[in-house]
């Protein structure tokens, strides 16, 4: 077991958290080591896995296709995912599919400057598919719960090392996840209590 | 029972007493010998007297010793490298019908920890287990196949019955998640249909037979992941059917009209990814196996998950 190289864990994570996890990193100076976005509640994630409405997507690219698509969370904050030639799936995806629609999204976080200087960060996307709402409402459920157990770890008074690099990296208060954890809750009560 | 098992059963009685007795193999040997080609005592019985009659020499208890030859004793769900010598205390959970001369009996020995199957060679001349009873085994060895371990009994194992109940452990684990990926291999696949094959065709090819006559099978290599950890899950032909709602006919047709298998995993990925699944099943290597699955829609308790939020 231990001689097969272990599949990057998936994290969960609402897209106000996502887009402020400007810091990225790797572990060890091989080419191929992989790159971790550090999210500011203080873990590593290599890899994400969202599910939000599609709202919209568009040919960005110049010489070639490159599909960029918005994904938006419950809380309205969108996730950025772009998929070009060396994401065919993805790219045929979001081609076709007719927003808005419910999209699960799996991807590796890609960072990058813009000319002024700021930080985007985005979805570079291994496979998007379309699920329902009952499926897209487990999704914000347990990225609330995620999310509220990092920032319980965050506020530990023995930080892990992930911890105390957002802590150096970042001067960003972690009290805006929590909100977006709980409003993302509520909407989720709020749809249920009109469908009742 | 030929001379040299004797041999190999007296150095490893030899070497059990080694420190607290002053013995030779040869006087070991010599008193093995006695029992089993004079007297024509089981082999198994004539070890456990021979033991039995040192033990008493040195002042020793059965437990003091270990198991054989120091080997380690150890619960089924342990059993995690192959070639290894262990003892186990294990029930015979099923037989099953041996395919082969050169087997004498093959099955599933089973303790606490879960299950594990068996194999004891003709040529070994053990005497038999019955189905549902408890037996110590002394100096069994494990196997590995794909991922999957055995054990074998062997010409130098001991077999004791134990009046004893063991309660068989279910090693079926429960994972659940959402399925981020579906691996290569998956979909409509082709089999070797060479006897006990069943490996997976590559580009008409199997990599033990050469050139077959594939038989079509569905399966699916998928990933669960909870946020927190990686299982990675096999779905078998039913187990895809179930879960995809294609069957293999429908595959079968699917890839005909389109001359290309690969549009079957394309169909099951439109369908299967990105959503929830609890499985539950026995482990094979680093895989689930998937016998039970189920889709798991909108989440059971928000409000338990607000109450936490808004708490810290």
């Amino acid at each position: 077991m231990s001689s097969t190289p272990t599949r990057e864990v998936a994290r969960r994570v609402f897209a106000r958290e996502f887009n402020d996890a400007t810091y990225t990193f790797k572990e060890s100076d091989d080419d191929r080591a992989p790159v971790y976005a550090l999210l500011p509640t203080g873990q590593r994630a290599n890899r994400v896995f969202v599910v939000g409405t599609l709202t919209e997507t568009e040919d960005v690219g110049e010489d070639s296709e490159y599909w960029q698509g918005r994904v938006v969370d419950p809380n309205g904050d969108t996730f950025f995912t772009y998929a070009g030639q060396y994401q065919p799936d993805a790219a045929s995806m979001l081609r076709e599919l007719e927003p808005p629609e419910y999209v699960p999204v799996v991807g590796k976080p890609r960072t990058y400057e813009t000319d002024d200087g700021d930080v985007n960060v985005s979805i570079r996307p291994e496979s998007i598919s379309t699920v329902d709402e009952a499926t897209r409402d487990r999704w914000v459920a347990e990225t609330a719960e995620r999310t509220i157990e990092r920032i319980r770890a965050f506020q530990d008074d023995s930080p892990d090392e992930y911890v105390q690099m957002a802590h150096e990296e970042y001067d960003l208060p972690v009290e805006n996840y929590r909100r977006a954890a709980v409003s993302a809750l509520e909407n989720l009560q709020e749809a249920e209590a009109s469908a009742d | 029972m030929t001379e040299t098992d004797l041999r190999t059963h007296a150095e490893e009685i030899h070497e059990q007493f080694s420190d607290r007795l002053d013995l030779t193999v040869d006087e070991v040997h010599e008193r093995l010998d006695t029992l089993v080609n004079e007297y024509k005592v089981p082999t198994s019985e004539a070890r456990r007297s021979v033991v039995n009659t040192y033990l008493d020499e040195a002042g020793m208890d059965r437990d003091e010793l270990g198991g054989s030859g120091g080997n380690e004793r150890k619960p089924v769900a342990d059993v995690d490298k192959p070639e290894e010598w262990i003892d186990i205390t294990a029930k015979v959970v099923e037989l099953w019908e041996p395919r082969s001369d050169a087997v004498a009996q093959v099955g599933l020995l089973g303790d606490e920890t879960g299950t594990i199957k068996f194999t004891k060679w003709s040529k070994s001349d053990l005497p038999t287990l019955e189905e549902g009873e408890v037996y110590d085994l002394r100096n069994v060895v494990t196997d590995e196949y794909q991922g999957r371990f055995s054990m074998k009994l062997n010409r130098t194992t001991t077999i004791e019955h134990l009046d004893e109940e063991i309660e068989v452990g279910d090693d079926a684990v429960e994972v659940a998640g959402a399925l981020v990926d579906i691996q290569s291999g998956s979909g409509l696949i082709k089999r070797c249909p060479e006897e006990d094959c069943t490996r997976v065709l590559q580009n008409g090819r199997c990599s033990e037979h050469g050139e077959v006559e594939g038989e079509f099978d569905l399966r699916i290599k998928g990933v669960i992941d909870d946020g927190e950890d990686v299982h990675e899950v096999i779905f078998d032909r039913e187990a895809t059917e179930e879960l995809t709602g294609i069957t293999l006919e429908n595959a079968q047709e699917m890839a005909m009209d389109a001359l290309d298998t690969s549009v079957v995993a394309d169909a099951m990925h439109e369908r299967i990814l990105g959503r929830y699944y609890r499985v539950v099943g026995p482990t094979l290597g680093r895989y689930v196996l998937a016998n039970e699955v189920e889709q798991q829609g909108a989440p059971a308790d928000p409000e338990a998950v607000l109450i936490k939020a808004r708490s810290i």
